[in-house]
């Protein structure tokens, strides 16, 4: 049985299955049933400042968009951090905190960008027992119009600043969490990482607009006829997230920066995903968000029944596992050569493969050998994109087949070439021309 | 609970019970139950269903545009090819055709559910009175069309966009032909076929004269004389008959007789079923009656088809919904003599059959079932009569490719041509074919009016 005990930043919990700071833990009746659930922590909704709270839209917070069967693949929100009173949710903190020592209680915080604001509440959440706290330098709506969120996290002096402040006034571990609407991830993490923080945890929301009413010519989620961009999560945001985790985990400034990894995370496949690109732990909201918080039970069980079947003792053994596999391009291998194959077995003969191909790309499967409808891989033509493996209905029916060394890859007519060569050296590299002259 | 009194009554069930028997077969899909079929679609390419549909619908098209909140698009997609794409929904034998050719059977066996998406989308635009053709300038060409059953109104449709004036003739009260008088009640519920009639001629410029049967009425020397091309949509009016002893007998009828007196019935009550019912035959008719039978409260049904279950011209999904309705189907059994008391049927002499030499054969074996009703749906055939010169060939109508019969501006389409399947969406196809044969005939002897200037 695989430990999944989770030490994060010296912050203990069962498993690493927090949720994030979002909705599902606004308040102690939603994190007394998450904990009941199974989740190994939470990161409470952003508090404010003192005084009296942000208000919320009256009309739809939430847009969504769908695949099959109306199965849930983005979902954007145009909600603020808690519109409760401050003194409420520290006073729930401290009592779930009793109630549950070993889970894991982040805080959330999010006040303006001024050093007696963050002086003022860091001893108040202190007091509270919490774990330690996130700061909130990532939400794209609302609180990024006030200074506050996401315009915080898109200057990374700001972000260096904050950190700073809070490794001052707290002894409590800090957790940074970015924004990814950026161009460059690593930018604010390394301001994070010089500002003293723990660790950064991402990503937050994506800038969006989930779709437009037709009928309205306006944004949804449409708030009396007009509609704003929105924060973007869920499974579709899940591409974007790895990337940018693994952005971090790989750049030589951040190198070894504990990494709270969120986005899109549904499955225990998903969070595994994101442990081995170098998260320490996964933080949830959309999958509890729509399905409830019963799935954390799936996740723990996947999570260790695939590290038990892959003799993995525990998260040390699986976090970061896949960094050093990933690269920039300049450094793939021009000599590795595949080609796709159908197994004409487990082909349903839909064709897709070969008119995508044929419509869009290389003119390399049959539609018709001697007559009949036949769909085969030409090998002189395939350039093993791998385009029809990706549209192909049937799992495993089109696989890639690595050409082994010395055998002819027809396209070129010339044998594979056994050895390693990237583009870095390849003749056609102007750099690379200019290097060997 | 019924009544199971012996000999033909109606009124055996109570009347509630008929409402729920006679329901619709196959509900129709809501809005979500057609989004969640029409997801499972993979828009294959050179699609496998296309290629059997005999109307060759675009049907990963008209799915797609179900999927993406577009039914009445998907409704234009599928009358472009099928103007009576409605019934063909509910009548179509899908899984011998499109569904059985669905690549998902392949992946998971449970095609997609194409018949039910397609009456999804037809609905959706019929129910708004959705007309999506307009007739194009008037040809100044009349075109007469008898026949106003599928093969009929899909030519007579098409021939009216084509911008020629149609007369149909058709020799019963209403029109439809087999879509009105001749598919299991339960098939096309709330006066579907009726209902289709009139949408196909809410194009305009279709004239129907029913009660007007070709050799009574007229002669096809009179249309060819009146028309500039005659289309003959005849269907088989003629039903095979047994030759056997007792036929004549109170109680042996024509499961087509039954078939249509349980589609013009309101409440089912006033049709008279017996007790115990032998079905003669192997095709869908065999199955009409015997499941209608069953529904209207026999106590026994029973079908006796002379080969096997593999020689069944009904589909297994059709031989299993009579199973399921408490049909017994038994095989290798033909008739030998029908026994009568007080000349009124009383049971079926049957002989076993065996195949010798891939030739049908008797066993000499025979056994009796008791029965107070027989229907005979041992095929049908065409009768034609009025045709003059009309080249026949196996007691059918002889066309070539486009329907084009052994008489200058005659076509032919629908069951009662040679290769006819029996099937409303081939007269379908076959009607819609002929038209544009038709229409490009007529094209070309029209008088270029730039020839003239």
């Amino acid at each position: 049985m695989a430990d999944l005990r989770n030490n994060f930043v010296g912050i203990k919990s069962p498993n690493p299955f927090w949720l994030a700071s979002a909705p599902p833990t606004d308040k102690a009746y939603n994190v007394e049933r998450a904990f009941k659930a199974g989740w190994g922590g939470v990161v409470w909704k952003t508090l404010g400042e003192e005084g009296p709270p942000v208000v919320n839209v009256n009309g739809p917070r939430y847009g969504a968009i769908w695949g099959a069967d109306r199965r849930l693949l983005g979902f954007n929100n145009i909600e603020l951090i808690t519109d409760r009173d401050l003194y409420v949710n520290l006073r729930e903190m401290k009592q779930v905190k009793m109630n549950w020592p070993d889970r894991a209680l982040i805080a959330s915080i999010m006040v303006p960008c001024e050093e007696e604001a963050w002086k003022a509440i860091l001893p108040l959440v202190e007091e509270t027992g919490a774990d330690g706290i996130e700061l909130n330098f990532g939400c794209p709506h609302g609180m990024s119009e006030r200074g506050m969120g996401a315009a915080v996290g898109q200057v990374p002096e700001y972000i260096e600043m904050v950190v700073r402040w809070c490794k001052q006034y707290t002894r409590m571990p800090v957790i940074t969490k970015l924004t990814p609407n950026i161009t460059d991830i690593r930018k604010p993490a390394r301001a994070a990482k010089a500002g003293g923080t723990d660790a950064v945890s991402l990503i937050n929301t994506i800038n969006s607009i989930v779709s437009v009413d037709l009928d309205n010519f306006a944004p949804n989620p449409t708030v009396g006829g007009k509609g704003t961009h929105g924060g973007y999560c869920g499974p579709a945001v899940k591409p974007i997230a790895l990337n940018m985790v693994a952005e971090i985990a790989r750049d030589p400034e951040t190198y070894g920066l504990p990494i709270s990894g969120i986005g899109g995370i549904t499955t225990w496949r998903d969070a595994a995903e994101f442990l081995v690109l170098g998260a320490g732990n996964v933080q949830v909201c959309t999958a509890a968000m729509t399905y409830g918080f019963k799935i954390v039970q799936e996740m723990i069980s996947g999570l260790s029944d695939w590290m038990d079947a892959k003799g993995h003792r525990d998260l040390d053994d699986i976090t970061g596992r896949a960094v050093p596999n990933v690269t920039d391009w300049q450094y793939l291998n021009l000599n590795y050569i595949a080609k796709a194959k159908i197994d004409q077995d487990s082909c349903i003969k839909c064709g897709r493969c070969h008119i995508v191909c044929e419509d869009t790309s290389h003119q390399a499967i049959t539609q018709f050998v001697n007559g009949v409808r036949h769909f085969e891989v030409m090998e002189d033509e395939c350039v093993g994109c791998n385009l029809c493996v990706s549209v192909c209905p049937v799992e495993n029916c089109i696989t890639m087949e690595e050409l082994p060394a010395g055998t002819i890859d027809q396209r070129t007519g010339k044998p594979v070439d056994p050895n390693y060569a990237n583009w870095t050296t390849h003749p056609n590299n102007p750099m690379a021309r200019e290097a060997a002259e | 609970m019924g009544t199971t009194q012996s000999g033909i009554l109606g009124g055996r069930l109570p009347l509630g019970e008929y409402e729920s028997n006679f329901s619709d077969l196959h509900p129709p899909l809501d809005k979500h139950e057609a989004l969640v079929a029409s997801d499972r679609c993979y828009f294959c390419h050179d699609a496998p269903c296309m290629t059997a549909c005999p109307t060759s619908i675009d049907i990963p098209l008209f799915i797609r545009q179900i999927s993406t909140g577009n039914p009445i698009g998907s409704a234009k997609t599928i009358f472009d090819q099928n103007i009576l794409g409605g019934m063909c929904a509910r009548v179509c034998p899908t899984e011998t055709l499109c569904e059985q050719a669905c690549v998902r059977n392949t992946a998971e066996e449970r095609p997609v559910e194409i018949g039910r998406l397609q009456r999804y989308a037809t609905d959706v635009a019929m129910k708004e009175n959705k007309q999506f053709y307009t007739r194009a300038a008037s040809s100044g060409r009349k075109v007469a069309v008898v026949g106003a059953g599928p093969a009929g109104l899909a030519a007579a449709h098409r021939l009216a966009v084509k911008g020629h004036d149609v007369v149909i003739y058709d020799a019963r009260p209403k029109s439809g032909g087999l879509n009105e008088y001749g598919i299991a009640a339960y098939k096309s519920v709330d006066d579907f076929a009726q209902k289709e009639v009139d949408y196909v001629l809410s194009i305009g410029g279709i004239e129907v004269r029913n009660g007007q049967a070709l050799g009574r009425e007229f002669s096809l020397a009179e249309l060819s004389e009146q028309y500039d091309a005659v289309f003959l949509g005849l269907g088989l009016v003629g039903v095979n008959a047994l030759r056997m002893e007792g036929e004549n007998a109170e109680g042996v009828e024509d499961a087509v007789d039954f078939i249509a007196a349980l589609r013009q019935s309101k409440t089912k009550a006033d049709i008279p079923v017996g007790r115990r019912v032998v079905v003669l035959g192997g095709g869908m008719t065999a199955i009409d009656a015997a499941v209608q039978a069953k529904l209207l409260g026999a106590e026994e049904v029973t079908i006796c088809y002379r080969r096997g279950k593999e020689h069944m011209n009904a589909s297994e999904f059709e031989q299993d919904l009579a199973t399921s309705k408490g049909v017994t189907i038994r095989h290798w059994l033909q008739p030998k003599r029908i026994a009568e008391k007080d000349g009124k049927v009383a049971g079926i002499e049957l002989e076993y059959t065996t195949l010798e030499d891939g030739k049908l054969t008797a066993t000499g074996e025979t056994g009796i079932i008791a029965a107070d009703q027989i229907f005979k749906a041992i095929g049908q055939s065409f009768l034609g009569s009025g045709l003059g010169a009309l080249q026949l060939e196996g007691g059918r109508i002889v066309t070539d490719a486009e329907g084009r019969t052994s008489i200058d501006n005659v076509w032919a389409g629908g069951d009662c041509v040679l290769g006819g399947e029996d099937l409303t969406v081939s007269a379908v196809a076959m009607g819609r074919d002929a038209a544009e044969s038709i229409n490009q005939a007529l094209a070309a002897a029209a008088p270029h009016a730039s020839a003239v200037a």
